[in-house]
């Protein structure tokens, strides 16, 4: 039998529009075999929540350029273990400060990446870390 | 631009010089099999007389202040004055921008330029659901005119131009400006600044939109007639391409889609009975300076060039100021770096370089660790020096548009037009702007652009020094960054709350209602908002009012 293919949701919390990561890094994804959904801006994290799993997610990768990331990820990783979905795997990246990773970390997220990181870095740690949360 | 014999030098010339080529060919490969722009424009390995053959210089090139304005809107550009220096900023609350602000003019900064945080840019209260977390944090808070009040406080209005960047609400923030100055006595007809204004990028590319595209082009319309009449010396708008090319487009689309959505204005405000020779004064650009040094100098050239050229035969404007095209430009965000950041210096000073060559009217100049944060005090004294440097060391202001007649910058300029002119045909064989966006057309092709420039990033065919090539490891622990209080989102809610408590209701309430009318009929709306704001209702009340009439836009999501 083939392996299930991984199913990401590519998500922008709250009100910052810039786009262009998010979707360069969910078209990378696409192009890597997994399949995408991109939520397009503006969403919740009750929204994002919800979709990934109605979407049955293995992961959510939020992008956030607003300095509102803390906020974020702590609420959606609250609302993942609320609705008892804390197997779905969260990531992220944007204009994040490293000194706010550890932080980040520390809430739930599984890795941050920074500008500059190549698709392929989180391609190939989405890979690993979907692997070892199916066993 | 040049003669038959002297063609015929040129021609010979090129042989001999083909040959040479072809030695040294022979014994070294050159760097690249194929040498494009950043934006993907082919380069010749050498242009000569040859490649302007079939431009006229009075026609296509001309002189400074002269139409087709490729050289300049002015006659003496920076001879007579440098560009102003406006650098944008913008966080937290009112009280620690305007000490921002202060701090900057005391160091010679010559316009100010006013980051609003998410929140007031969507057209939420501090204390609305949506804001949390979003409070102060990309720019200032402001929720009514109490707000405004003490940003501006102790700045001369009559004296300093000031732009803000804000659009779906553009109306609203214009009003509460207008009614700080009155309250420190400086009538509207002295106020000179910008509003951004523009919500088609806002669609295609920024995404701080609120409502759909027809109640949209309504409310910058009504702007444009008010302001003809009670603010004469504002720019009414910011037609930007700066946020298409950050969001990844290449030079060509950012010009091509900038002026698309100039064409759209234009339309809709002549279709309002406006005559273009009047609020075309008042239309103004913003683009983006990257890179890629000859591209950047040949796309502001072009777009100018061009966009004379819509004014005049699109529209037959034949007031000289209406057909000009003038522009505030940004240094590219996108290409700072968050490793080895003190390199961004570098970039931003090239990119500068750009904008005075290309012929702006106005530069802000981005810090070295915006790749990080918001920029620190001594970051952004290091960017605005950067400008003060080109401006008064380097001697480039000190004649008008040196680039022009090399046959490689007017060879570019001329590609540029004419790869911008097609775009501009397709979106009008779509219908125009705003029913390209709809498809999703620009969207498509500035996604396309953007993962096609990432792919050659990570193939290693586009150097990014420091992050492909050249990489150090950085301790970054110790590095200063600029961080907002995580207490001003309550504190803001807390000063809006007792705001609401210290205003006279009755009359908020009034002015929402005409409002609410003014909305769901036909008539200006700016004269109404003008009224809410003076009595203290918040920008969210007004923008909710709109919200309920226009309803909210959806986003095409294309991927």
């Amino acid at each position: 039998m083939a392996e299930k293919k991984i199913r990401v949701v590519v998500a922008k919390p709250g009100l910052d529009g810039h786009d262009r990561g998010a979707k360069v890094i969910a078209r990378a994804f696409r192009d890597a075999g997994m399949e995408v959904i991109y939520t397009g801006l503006r969403q919740t994290p009750e929204q994002i929540v919800e979709t990934a799993i109605q979407e049955d997610a293995d992961a959510i990768g939020l992008s956030v350029l607003s300095g509102a990331h803390e906020h974020y990820f702590k609420a959606i990783v609250a609302l993942l273990n609320e609705k008892d979905a804390s197997d779905i795997v969260v990531f992220g990246g944007g204009v994040i400060p490293e000194a706010d990773i550890p932080t980040l970390l520390s809430v739930g997220a599984g890795a941050i990446f920074g500008p500059g990181t190549p698709t392929t870095d989180c391609i190939e740690w989405l890979k690993n870390a979907v692997a070892e949360k199916r066993g | 631009m040049f003669e038959g014999k002297q063609l015929e030098e040129v021609k010979a010339g090129q042989e001999r010089y083909q040959a040479a080529v072809d030695k040294s060919l022979a014994r070294s490969p050159e760097r690249k099999a194929r040498f494009t722009t950043t934006g993907g424009i082919p380069l010749e390995r050498l242009y000569t007389p040859e490649d302007v053959e079939c431009l006229d210089y009075a026609k296509d090139i001309g002189f400074p202040g002269e139409y087709p304005y490729t050289r300049g809107v002015q006659p003496t550009m920076y001879r007579g004055r440098l560009w102003t220096m406006r650098q944008y900023a913008g966080f937290a609350t009112a009280e620690a921008s305007n000490e921002r602000y202060r701090y900057l003019l005391s160091q010679g900064t010559t316009g100010l330029s006013v980051a609003f945080d998410l929140p007031t840019q969507i057209g939420f209260d501090s204390d609305h659901a949506m804001a949390q977390g979003e409070v102060g944090k990309v720019g200032v808070a402001i929720d009514s005119l109490a707000d405004m009040e003490v940003l501006f406080g102790g700045i001369p209005l009559d004296k300093v131009s000031t732009s803000m960047t804000i659009n779906a609400p553009a109306a609203v923030l214009l009003a509460m400006y207008i009614a700080v100055a009155e309250k420190n006595g400086v009538a509207s007809d002295a106020l000179t600044g910008t509003i951004q204004n523009d919500i088609l990028k806002e669609y295609i590319a920024r995404g701080t939109y609120i409502f759909p595209p027809k109640p949209s082009m309504r409310l910058i319309t009504d702007i444009f007639d008010f302001c003809s009449a009670s603010v004469p010396k504002w720019n009414t708008i910011s037609i930007s391409g700066y946020h298409i090319r950050e969001a990844g487009s290449t030079a060509i689309q950012e010009v091509a889609f900038t002026l698309a959505d100039g064409i759209a204005y234009v339309e809709a405000a002549i279709a309002k009975g406006q005559d273009p020779n009047i609020f075309g004064k008042r239309l103004s650009f913003f683009f983006n300076a990257h890179n890629d040094f000859i591209e950047e100098v040949s796309k502001f050239r072009a777009a100018r060039k061009l966009w004379g050229r819509i004014m005049k035969e699109r529209f037959g404007v034949t007031d000289k100021s209406a057909q000009m095209l003038r522009f505030h430009t940004q240094t590219a965000g996108s290409t700072l770096t968050a490793q080895q950041p003190e390199n961004n210096i570098v970039r931003v000073a090239i990119q500068t370089m750009a904008a005075v060559m290309g012929g702006t009217q106005s530069l802000h100049t981005n810090s070295l660790d915006e790749a990080l944060a918001l920029p620190t005090d001594k970051s952004v004294r290091i960017a605005l020096r950067t400008q003060q440097i080109v401006g008064f060391e380097s001697g480039v202001a000190n004649t008008v548009d040196p680039f022009a007649g090399s046959y490689a910058v007017e060879s570019l300029t001329k590609q540029i037009e004419d790869g911008a002119w097609e775009y501009i045909k397709k979106i009008d064989d779509l219908g125009g702007m705003v029913s390209a966006i709809e498809r999703g057309y620009p969207q498509q092709q500035i996604q396309d652009a953007a993962y096609e420039f990432q792919r050659s990033v990570e193939s290693g065919d586009q150097i990014v020094v420091g992050v492909n090539k050249f990489q150090v490891e950085e301790d970054d622990s110790a590095r200063q960054l600029l961080r907002v209080d995580p207490s001003v989102g309550e504190g803001q809610v807390a000063k809006l709350r007792k705001m609401k408590e210290g205003r006279d209701n009755v009359r908020v309430k009034a002015t929402l209602d005409d409002i609410r009318a003014a909305a769901e009929g036909s008539g200006n709306l700016m004269p109404k908002i003008l009224d809410a704001v003076r009595v203290y209702a918040t920008e969210g009340e007004i923008c909710g009012v709109l919200r309920e009439v226009f309803g909210e836009y959806k986003e095409n999501v294309v991927l």
